[in-house]
């Protein structure tokens, strides 16, 4: 009996030190996106980006992180208390639970189930709650647009992000994130990036306004209505929202380099399959979303909406129906 | 409850009402200091009532207890993304006046440094245009060029921004020999500052001849950043519609009005200085929308630097005075006030009690960047004006905001008011 109970409870901290060994480490890689982030498009705009705190700037995002901390949280007189703090707990809750699915290599994975995928997208949807309820709870009308537009956005886009994934798991058969990299082996032509290159492209796109980077950051849109629905918020309560934007730009280019560019498996068969191929696939993915940022200008909210609807949703049925139909010709190796 | 108070209440609460916001003046797009307050139906924008002043400092009042050479320095506070253009324009009509001869160096240099002027400006306003759209890069490129032609105005005027340069009757002394350069300092080692130093070796105009030289190619940069841009075009084509009677009847001027396809530019049709022997082109949008307007700006940019470079072809090959001899308005030499007892009086005079203007009124425009930019001064015959009136650019266009942002989106509004290049030091004054 005492053994049993025992197991149950080494077990608990057992799944508990997992965790922690996933979202420290994610943590600190969000700390230094900012980093690289600001290095990147610094010299794409020729400049050096930061370089005074630390080695050539590294220590900036530890300041930056300390500097939040010890910043007053300051709550609009006339804000629903309970809902302003609630807000940024909800964006951040679902940006960190979605991590449990992912696996980092065949064997690296906290929570193996099999709706891996169906997991991940719920978890990614539960985020936009976050958003409403902190432009509602602001109780200020630019935080309002903000969290409308934000709700519009995620919406329509989760649609065609959606139907990506169903040619995805029609290609590998399974929900299983591990399945389905291990379905695209055997070097870099039997990645899923060939049979569904629209889809790839779509969902990227679609990645970006799920996260609402620019040039679909239309929900903070800074020369608009100032910083959107965040725009009432400070100190921690505003490192939150941050720490959930740059989490969820993570899990979905990680998400790219799993379904679409073989996840760990080395595109060619004299190297070693390894989670360093992850690392750098999911490295190239956010280099394009700082890439995006310097160059683009911003859509149009309704700009976006007609994209979403009018070009990426039927794009994306005509192919998951190409490539259902290929499926049932000769040529359905192509397709796996 | 009555079905039909029940019919009514459900009504009633279904009313949507259309909401006030308060745009500004702490808006990252306010440019300054605009306030706006709008009345939005959702995301549209039903009315747009800009709210001024905010950014008021009497310049026209002050002018009236100040000699004429005193209020130089405040015209280049007006609109202070085009510094030297508001000087020319105050000087110009105080020349009226007086009708005092400059002399040709002079003017040449006052039309250079006009164009550099202008490009300035243009180079801000497509920098913080880009931006309020969302694209970010194009303002750091520009603020690269401008930080080269704010060397220029240190070197000729010793202040980066502010440079009262131009003086009635010409301007305050002779292109340098030498330009600024960098030097070596914690932050800067030997081979960065030679290489930063490369091109400012010879004289300003040697500085400024290379600029022109590599200015084409900088515009040819914020033009594949922007010009087919897909989204850019979106955001830009068909937003702020002003067709040619209206841009006039709203008392338009500049790039807004030649956005609409109206060839107007002062600089043609009513020469100064001596723009009409200069070879430059006017260019005219057609639609009279955002996009047209940027590429009439862009254009402009180009236009410029053929000025400038014409400018430096015959400063180089003319030497002589840059400020008119009359010493009731210019000062004498400084070598001449130590033997001349005349020259000391002049000095003396001049900056005491100034120069005294004939009984009488005057107006003088130039071709601002924002539009035309003019001063009407009324002269009781005292050494200070009467009345300064400044005919601000920015000012009806400003004023034609409500009417360009009807019925468009909250992000078009921003898109028009980049569009409208609007500077508040001369619309406050």
């Amino acid at each position: 009996m005492n053994i049993e109970w025992l197991d149950i409870v080494l077990e608990s901290f057992w799944i508990l030190f997992k965790i922690l060994l996933i979202v420290i480490p994610l943590m600190i890689s969000v700390a230094y996106l900012t980093f690289f982030e600001r290095k990147v498009i610094g010299y794409m705009q020729g400049r050096i980006g930061p370089n005074r705190v630390g080695f050539y700037g590294l220590l900036q995002p530890i300041a930056d992180a300390i500097k939040l901390m010890f910043k007053e949280i300051i709550t609009p007189n006339k804000s629903n208390k309970t809902l302003f703090f609630l807000a940024p707990i909800l964006t951040i809750a679902p940006a960190f639970a979605a991590w449990a699915v992912i696996p980092f290599n065949a064997e690296l994975v906290l929570a193996d189930i099999n709706a891996g995928l169906l997991y991940v997208l719920a978890m990614t949807s539960i985020a936009v709650y976050g958003v409403i309820i902190a432009g509602w709870a602001s109780n200020s009308k630019y935080a309002f647009l903000g969290s409308l537009r934000s709700a519009a956005q995620i919406v329509s886009y989760e649609i065609a992000m959606g139907f990506t994934l169903v040619g995805v798991l029609m290609c590998a058969n399974s929900l299983n994130l591990g399945d389905i990299v291990e379905g695209q082996k055997g070097g870099l032509l039997q990645w899923y990036i060939w049979p569904l290159f629209p889809l790839l492209i779509i969902y990227f796109i679609s990645a970006v306004a799920e996260t609402n980077r620019a040039p679909f950051d239309v929900a903070e849109g800074e020369s608009e209505i100032v910083a959107g629905f965040h725009v009432e918020y400070s100190g921690m309560a505003f490192a939150v929202f941050f720490l959930a934007e740059y989490a969820n730009m993570i899990l979905v280019s990680m998400l790219a380099a799993l379904m679409f560019l073989g996840g760990w498996l080395s595109p060619v068969s004299f190297l070693p399959d390894g989670i360093l191929w992850l690392f750098f696939k999911v490295g190239i993915c956010l280099f394009f979303f700082l890439w995006f940022r310097a160059t683009f200008p911003r859509y149009r909210y309704d700009q976006i909406m007609r994209l979403g609807w009018k070009v990426f949703i039927p794009i994306t049925l005509v192919w998951i129906i190409f490539v259902g139909f290929m499926m049932q010709t000769p040529y359905k190796g192509m397709f796996h | 409850m009555s079905p039909e108070s029940f019919v009514m209440k459900a009504f009633t609460m279904a009313e949507i009402k259309n909401y006030t916001m308060n745009f500004g003046p702490q808006h990252p797009a306010a440019h300054g200091v605009l306030r706006l307050v709008l009345e939005m139906d959702g995301e549209v924008i039903r009315r747009a009532d800009p709210h001024i002043g905010l950014l008021h400092r009497a310049t026209e009042k002050l002018a009236e207890n100040r000699t004429y050479l005193q209020s130089v320095p405040y015209m280049d506070r007006l609109d202070y993304v085009s510094m030297m253009m508001n000087e020319h324009a105050y000087i110009m009509t105080i020349e009226k006046f007086l009708n005092l001869k400059v002399p040709p160096r002079a003017q040449y240099i006052r039309v250079m440094f006009d164009e550099i002027t202008r490009i300035l400006n243009h180079l801000l306003w497509l920098g913080a245009h880009a931006l309020d759209v969302g694209a970010m890069t194009v303002f750091l490129y520009a603020f690269r060029e401008r930080e080269d032609l704010f060397d220029c105005y240190e070197a000729v005027s010793g202040a980066r921004m502010h440079a009262a340069y131009y003086r009635p009757g010409g301007v305050y002394r002779d292109l340098p020999a030498t330009m600024p350069k960098y030097e070596i300092t914690k932050n800067r080692n030997p081979k960065e500052v030679e290489k930063l130093n490369a091109n400012r070796q010879g004289s300003l105009l040697d500085f400024i001849e290379d600029f022109t030289k590599r200015f084409p190619k900088y515009v040819d940069e914020y033009e594949t950043l922007l010009t087919d841009n897909r989204i850019w075009k979106q955001r830009t084509v068909g937003i702020g519609v002003v067709d040619p009677d209206r841009a006039i009847a709203l008392g338009m001027t500049g790039p807004m009005l030649r956005g609409s396809g109206v060839e107007w530019d002062l600089r043609k049709k009513q020469p100064y200085e001596i723009y009409h022997k200069l070879d430059f082109d006017i260019p005219v949008g057609k639609e009279g929308d955002c996009y047209d307007r940027y590429l009439v700006r862009i254009e402009e940019m180009r236009e410029s630097n053929k000025i400038i470079s014409q400018c430096i072809d015959w400063l180089r090959k003319n030497p002589g005075e840059v400020i008119t001899k009359d010493n009731k308005v210019a000062p004498p030499k400084r070598e001449d006030m130590k033997e001349d007892m005349e020259a000391m009086i002049h000095h003396f005079k001049l900056f005491t009690e100034g120069f005294h203007l004939p009984k009488g009124e005057a107006y003088a425009a130039v071709e601002h960047p924002k539009g035309e930019f003019g001063t009407y001064i009324i002269s009781d015959g005292a050494n200070k004006p009467y009345r300064l009136k400044i005919r601000a650019p920015g000012f009806p266009h400003l004023a034609a905001l409500n009417e360009m942002t009807q019925g468009h989106m909250l992000s078009d509004l921003v898109a028009i008011i980049g569009t409208q290049d609007i500077v508040f030091g001369e619309i406050d004054r």
